[in-house]
């Protein structure tokens, strides 16, 4: 199981952590109820609260699809998904509804062109009307810097480079205290050197937030540096393939990839992922 | 040699800055600046010698070597005196008051109509964009009438409204509010998806996703609409001026053609040309001062 | 054949779905409205304004039933689409190849641009009277507007959609050993091709409604005018009605032309795929 035991963070105990995703015998058919095409399958796993759970698996095999029915996009055709022991969704409910206690970091970026790159931190918070604007704008301020944004609050996102832009993303998440992020291959648009830079800044906000964090990727190694936990899926129908706790202890630095535990880690499931990928490239699977 | 001098066409690449300078330039420092470079490049002087290609044609046909079919035009030489005259033969130059109340006639049909065209045709984009149910109610009925050409609407228009105003401005408010519309509703069917689903956790209701997302994201699309609905406007006030108009740019051409005051029909011509350029560039003006986010964005890209 | 068979599924799925039946609800609102409207007079007691002016639908149905059967009628018909089909066959033949020229020339574009762009905001009515006085027959100034018409908007949609062109197309096609005139006929035309499709249907469009007015408008104008209800054109036709007095044969043309340029743009656009499957949805 995890390794820290959150001592080492102030004012953070293990009780108020939430987030903790529960996902029972998720079915979920595209299309026509028989016959269409069958992207999850009894699929059957837990995403633990103040955790960094990684789902790994070939492109195309249903990950996102279910990220999408945590977040409240899409429905699912039968089972049920938990946050805190309180229903999602399930049968009677197939769909959830889109909220500030699960927020979506998105593969190509959310952020809005046409605000300043504050006027989207402060979005959630104004919209919902928890924080008065100046109390919002004073936050946003500070959360930037704490980031290492400061400056560029009044610039537009079109002005900073992608992997800022990310960061902003995370930030503008982050102002809603949500109870989980969800990553969809947030990094994927980066260069690998930008993504290192990523993966710490990610770690650091983590270590000082706890907040749960669900991330999906098809980057074993991203996988293994991040996740408390990784889990590896078949190919499409999705269901989880192996699950690994990775015991590599936080805090972790870019140091950690060197190691030879994590040389170890790769190892084991680097097969299991490379099967899958062959499954995939076989069946001609194409990007959604 | 790349790629793009080769063939010799112009891409885009994007932006890619790292954190931007806390000085951006501004954009009157930014147009100077791609003036200047335009000015070095050969462009200018191609489109010298584009002009004059096409002048000289016009002039060497008609004048020098009087081409049998080109016998009863006028030729640029006469436009020109004709237009610059002070006292012309056939009464209509920039020297004359009667050539700007002309101009201001239509100019003036065309700000009613396309107001009207505006204000109406927007929020029915956005709405046919924004709600399917709307879209599922409105659309064929907004579909059925529109393969109907503008001035195919002429004689029911004349039949339907009194005056002669009235007509011309429906015509025109017509064609212009169809163009609005549908732009309109590309605009907000071309969103991506990502940006209302990230403002949907983020807790926004659905009326703040309209007003936050939904108008500003559209607004490309908007105002190229208002672009080709200005140009549509222009189309149709001049087919309503010359079958049933007074007054008015295409009511000179029409009757400077029955009054066989050939020179004055290019004039005319000329005019609205240049009138309907200015019109548009105007609202890309415009466009371009509202979304600010993209015209820095694109600038940053462009260099 | 399996795409009757697609077509036909497709069809009754549509039908039968409640997309199809709300569409159909606001058509028939519509025509109640418009039912209603223009016997206000006699129903109502009051007149509404514009709407009462116009014949009522079913005077205008019983109308188009009564074109139908004359050969007239369909004759003008044939006559507007003749037109359309000219302007708009000679437009593209003109304008594809001028704007592929401005495309894949950078001399040839600077010089030819600036002109193309300060003659396009002139409508392309402005240039009837210059057409009659320059073309000997009033056939040929009638097509050379309805020409102008398609011609400024496909060229720059032809030059629009080669300028989008994904650069790396090039670069993968050099890095494999083609040509310049290779690259022109793999990549340029084939990725020029759904620019094209959408400018064509558009300007189809544009052709019907320059069309109709230049046969109005030289028609209407001019004091021959050839006599008969249906005579010179749908557009002719139209005037006609108005100068007669027939204002259901006002709408009855309307609607024909309505129907006609939808037809047109429809089987545009059948054309347009069949020319580009790959952008087909899967």
């Amino acid at each position: 199981m995890a390794v820290d035991q959150g001592e080492a963070f102030p004012g953070t105990s293990r009780t108020l952590r939430r987030g903790h995703i529960r996902i029972e015998d998720a079915v979920k058919i595209y299309g026509p109820q028989n016959g269409g095409i069958l992207a999850v399958d009894h699929c059957t796993f837990d995403v633990p609260a103040g955790e960094i759970t990684v789902v790994v698996g070939p492109s195309g095999c249903g990950k996102t699809t279910l990220l999408n029915a945590i977040a409240g996009f899409h429905s699912l055709s039968a089972g049920a998904i938990y946050l805190d022991e309180e229903v999602l969704c399930g049968p009677g409910r197939l769909k959830a509804e889109p909220g500030p206690d699960r927020i979506v970091v998105f593969q190509n970026g959310a952020l809005f062109p046409w605000k300043t790159n504050i006027d989207n931190v402060t979005f959630g918070p104004i919209m919902q009307g928890t924080m008065t604007p100046a109390h919002a704008y004073e936050k946003a301020r500070h959360m930037m810097a704490d980031a290492g944004l400061r400056g560029i609050e009044n610039n537009y996102p079109g002005e900073i480079s992608s992997g800022v832009r990310r960061r902003v993303e995370i930030v503008r998440a982050l102002m809603n205290d949500p109870k989980i992020l969800l990553l969809d291959e947030p990094y994927r648009a980066l260069d690998s050197l930008t993504k290192s830079v990523m993966h710490e800044a990610l770690l650091d906000i983590f270590y000082r937030t706890r907040v749960t964090v669900f991330f999906i990727t098809h980057d074993l190694e991203e996988a293994i540096f991040l996740g408390h936990r990784v889990i590896i899926m078949t190919t499409r129908p999705c269901r989880p393939k192996k699950v690994l706790d990775i015991d590599i202890p936080h805090p972790r630095d870019y140091s950690v990839l060197t190691t030879k535990r994590f040389r170890e880690l790769m190892d084991e499931t680097a097969m299991a992922v490379h099967e899958e990928a062959i499954k995939a490239f076989e069946a001609g699977e194409m990007e959604r | 040699m790349t790629e793009t001098e080769v063939t010799g066409l112009r891409t885009f690449q994007p932006a890619e800055s790292g954190i931007v300078a806390t000085d951006t330039p501004n954009s009157w420092a930014l147009s100077m600046h791609r003036t200047a470079l335009w000015l070095k490049s050969p462009r200018p002087y191609l489109m010298l010698i584009g002009f004059g290609l096409f002048l000289g044609f016009w002039y060497l046909s008609v004048e020098v070597l009087k081409l049998p079919r080109f016998a009863q035009m006028p030729g640029p030489t006469e436009v020109i005196d004709e237009w610059l005259n002070q006292d012309p033969t056939y009464g209509l130059s920039i020297f004359i008051p009667e050539y700007y109340m002309h101009i201001w006639v239509s100019t003036r049909r065309i700000a009613i109509a396309f107001f009207l065209a505006t204000v109406t045709g927007v929020p029915l984009g956005l709405f046919l964009g924004w709600s399917q149910r709307f879209k599922q109610y409105v659309f064929p009925v907004f579909e059925l009438l529109r393969p109907i050409p503008p001035l195919a609407w002429v004689p029911l228009a004349i039949v339907m409204f009194r005056g002669s105003e009235t007509p011309v401005i429906f015509l025109t408010f017509l064609a212009s509010f169809y163009a609005t519309a549908l732009n309109t509703m590309l605009g907000v069917q071309s969103i991506d998806v990502s940006l209302i689903r990230a403002a949907s956790c983020l807790g926004a209701k659905r009326w703040q996703i309209f007003r936050h997302i939904v108008v500003p994201g559209a607004l490309p699309f908007i105002f190229t609409g208002l672009q080709i609905s200005v140009g549509v406007a222009w189309f149709s006030l001049v087919a309503g001026e010359m079958v049933s108009g007074q007054y008015g740019l295409g009511y000179v051409i029409n009757t400077s053609y029955t009054m066989v005051r050939y020179p004055t029909i290019i004039i005319g011509m000329v005019t609205l040309g240049i009138v309907g350029y200015v019109t548009s560039a105007a609202i890309r003006a415009v466009g371009d001062y509202m979304m600010q986010w993209r015209t820095r964005e694109l600038s940053l890209g462009r260099q | 054949m399996v795409w009757i068979k697609a077509t036909a599924l497709s069809a009754a799925t549509f039908i039968t779905g409640e997309e199809f039946w709300r569409g159909c609800v606001a058509v028939v609102c519509f025509l109640l409205f418009w039912q209603i409207g223009s016997r206000s007079v006699d129903w109502l007691g009051f007149a509404v304004p514009a709407v009462s002016q116009i014949p009522p639908p079913t005077a205008v149905l019983h109308q188009l039933y009564v074109l139908i059967q004359e050969p007239s009628f369909w004759y003008s018909g044939y006559l507007s689409s003749v037109r359309v089909f000219e302007g708009f066959a000679a437009a593209m033949v003109i304008g594809i190849p001028l704007g592929l020229a401005m495309a894949v020339s950078r001399i040839f574009y600077g010089i030819a641009f600036p002109v193309f762009e300060v003659l396009r905001p002139i409508p392309p009515l402005a240039w009837v009277p210059a057409s009659i006085i320059f073309w000997p027959t009033q056939e040929l100034s009638i097509a050379f507007v309805t020409f102008l018409g398609a011609f400024f908007t496909i060229v720059i949609n032809v030059i629009g959609g080669a300028q989008a062109i994904d650069i790396r197309y090039f670069q993968a096609a050099r890095s494999m050993g083609s040509s310049n005139w290779d690259i022109f006929r793999r990549i340029i035309l084939p990725g020029t091709l759904p620019s094209i499709v959408v400018g064509a249907t558009v300007g189809v469009g544009i052709t019907w409604a320059v069309v109709v007015a230049a046969e109005m408008i030289s028609g209407g104008g001019s004091a021959g005018s050839m006599g008969g209800a249906a005579g010179g054109g749908l557009g002719f036709f139209i005037w006609n009605s108005y100068v007669g007095g027939s204002y259901t044969q006002i709408v009855a043309g309307m609607i024909t032309i309505g129907i006609a340029g939808y037809i047109s743009s429809a089987l545009l656009r059948k054309v347009g795929d069949w020319l580009t499957p790959w952008l087909a949805e899967p």
